[in-house]
């Protein structure tokens, strides 16, 4: 009884360990989203609250937290206030099996990869139902929009993942990450290069950003699905779509980057100097980098039509991916380059 | 051929990467953002802010009860009661109430007034507290006038050979 108690301890302090950086990042993720797209506009974004504006996010979570939770008259109580829950729990859950390092992982699971892809699209379930249960056409029409968005480019995102799973032949994602073991040209970006971009553009279109950020288009439905939330209800989505970002650009480094490898390996005087870098440094550095490229997507594109999304992610992108997946097939069964030497057959 | 092109350029995502390169760029170019209170933009004289009523260097107010602003008004901002003065029986207004609310700032009544009294300064960031404080009375516009009259005086020297 007593070494179950422990383990339950110390499994609770990992997460703790895993989910407190999490939030911390979300919000400062906020911040520089801000800055930057501040910035890209000349403008010089949040600079009052705190030196250079650094404690803006916590202002702005006091704020949140402070303020009431309205819920709308004839909404369904029970389920407007379960679906901020529904939304965010998968995004945290997913953390569970992302490795940060060898052997650095809450949950060392062998189908790692399929649970990330059922986490992922579990979310949907919070939009839909806190459409639904808000009692406004905004927000219903929001929600709509989101599912079938989700729905949509699932597909095309698990088509993506397959060419990783061919790729590296195990589900297992710190697996996944050791199988490019060898320096960033073993990395499998190069091979699977049209996938990586449509991973990515699907993982975008899956947390709901610009340019696919329908489900809450200003201009027509006010705010999509979470018009009607307000205070910490509403804190809980916006705390879920960031870490949903910062998960899919973890995500983006883990199958596409090398995870937690050195970029420098291999290279002979490059790997000495950098050999003290601890392996989630370059982790988080090659996460940042795409984080820093999504919000460098807001700021660039305008949204997408919602007839676009629906043809680009089932008339473009799942073709693209299926016959990549076939080049895929023939480049593994001919053992091309470093990356499936050893796998050919001719 | 041209279809070709297109489906090349599409699938590269060049435009794309074009229009990643213009926000890239802008990142690092000077900002622009006027930070308000510690910062200003540079004013013109003949800036239109608030209003006040100003008087002569010997102190006698300048305004003479013409109602000519009141007239111009386009916004019908401008109340006046006027009468001879109890103490020396020249025409002098009663009752000079400006109301901020719908007041245009469009400067007619400056323009209008024969003696200079009317006037608009360059102040421009002030507020109301209480309902009703909107409407500015002779009062407070004569003292707006005292507190800017060097201000106001140096930007009706530097337009005066444009008037």
């Amino acid at each position: 009884m007593l070494d179950i108690l422990i383990d339950f301890f110390i499994i609770g302090a990992k997460t703790g360990l895993i989910l407190g950086p999490l939030i911390l990042a979300v919000a400062y993720t906020t911040y520089a989203e801000r800055k930057i797209i501040g910035y890209m506009q000349m403008r010089l974004g949040p600079n009052r609250v705190g030196p250079k504006g650094w404690l803006q996010p916590i202002a702005d979570v006091i704020k949140l937290l402070m303020k009431e939770v309205v819920v709308p008259s004839g909404a369904n109580k029970g389920l407007f206030l379960l679906a901020p829950v529904l939304f965010i729990a998968p995004s945290f859950a997913a953390w569970a099996v992302i490795p940060f390092d060898v052997e650095m992982v809450l949950a060392d699971t062998d189908v790692g990869l399929l649970y990330i892809l059922a986490m992922t699209s579990i979310a949907v379930y919070g939009v839909i139902i806190a459409g639904w249960a808000s009692n406004s056409k905004y927000a219903l029409i929001g929600s709509l929009r989101s599912a079938s968005q989700i729905i949509s480019y699932e597909i095309a995102m698990g088509f993506a993942l397959v060419g990783v799973l061919m790729a590296s032949g195990t589900m297992n994602l710190g697996q996944i990450v050791m199988g490019q073991e060898g320096g960033f040209w073993h990395w499998y970006w190069i091979p699977l290069l049209p996938l990586l971009v449509i991973y990515w553009i699907s993982g975008v279109a899956e947390t709901n950003r610009a340019p696919f950020d329908l489900p809450e288009g200003e201009s027509e439905i006010v705010a999509g699905f979470h018009v009607e939330y307000a205070g910490i209800s509403f804190a809980l989505f916006f705390l879920a779509e960031y870490a949903n970002m910062i998960l899919i650009s973890v995500l983006t480094a883990l199958f596409f980057f090398g995870g937690w490898l050195n970029p420098f390996q291999g290279i002979p005087f490059m790997e000495g100097i950098t050999e003290w870098v601890p392996g989630i440094a370059w982790l988080l550095l090659k996460a940042g980098f795409f984080l820093f490229l999504m919000i460098w997507l807001r700021a660039t594109f305008p949204r997408y039509r919602y007839d676009q999304i629906m043809r680009l992610g089932w008339k473009v992108f799942i073709p693209v991916t299926v016959v990549w997946l076939m080049v895929l097939a023939f480049m593994i069964k001919a053992g091309v380059g470093p990356w499936f030497a050893g796998r050919g057959v001719f | 051929m041209s279809k070709l092109k297109h489906l090349f350029s599409s699938f590269t995502l060049k435009d794309l990467l074009h229009g990643l390169r213009v926000t890239g760029k802008h990142l690092w170019r000077r900002k622009v953002t006027i930070q308000f209170p510690e910062e200003q933009t540079p004013q013109s004289p003949r800036f239109r802010g608030l209003h006040a009523l100003r008087r002569y260097p010997n102190g006698e107010e300048r305004c003479i009860g013409c109602k000519l602003c009141e007239a111009v008004c386009p916004a019908a901002a401008i109340t006046i009661d006027a009468g001879p003065r109890q103490s020396d029986g020249t025409r002098r207004t009663t009752r000079y109430e400006i109301d901020m609310f719908k007041c245009i700032y469009c400067g007619f009544c400056e323009e209008s007034c024969p003696v200079d009294s009317i006037v608009e300064t360059r102040v421009m960031d002030y507020h109301f507290e209480k309902r009703g404080d909107n409407i500015l009375t002779k009062a407070q516009l004569l003292a707006i006038g005292d507190k800017y009259e060097e201000q106001i005086a140096e930007d009706r020297k530097q337009d005066a050979k444009y008037r």
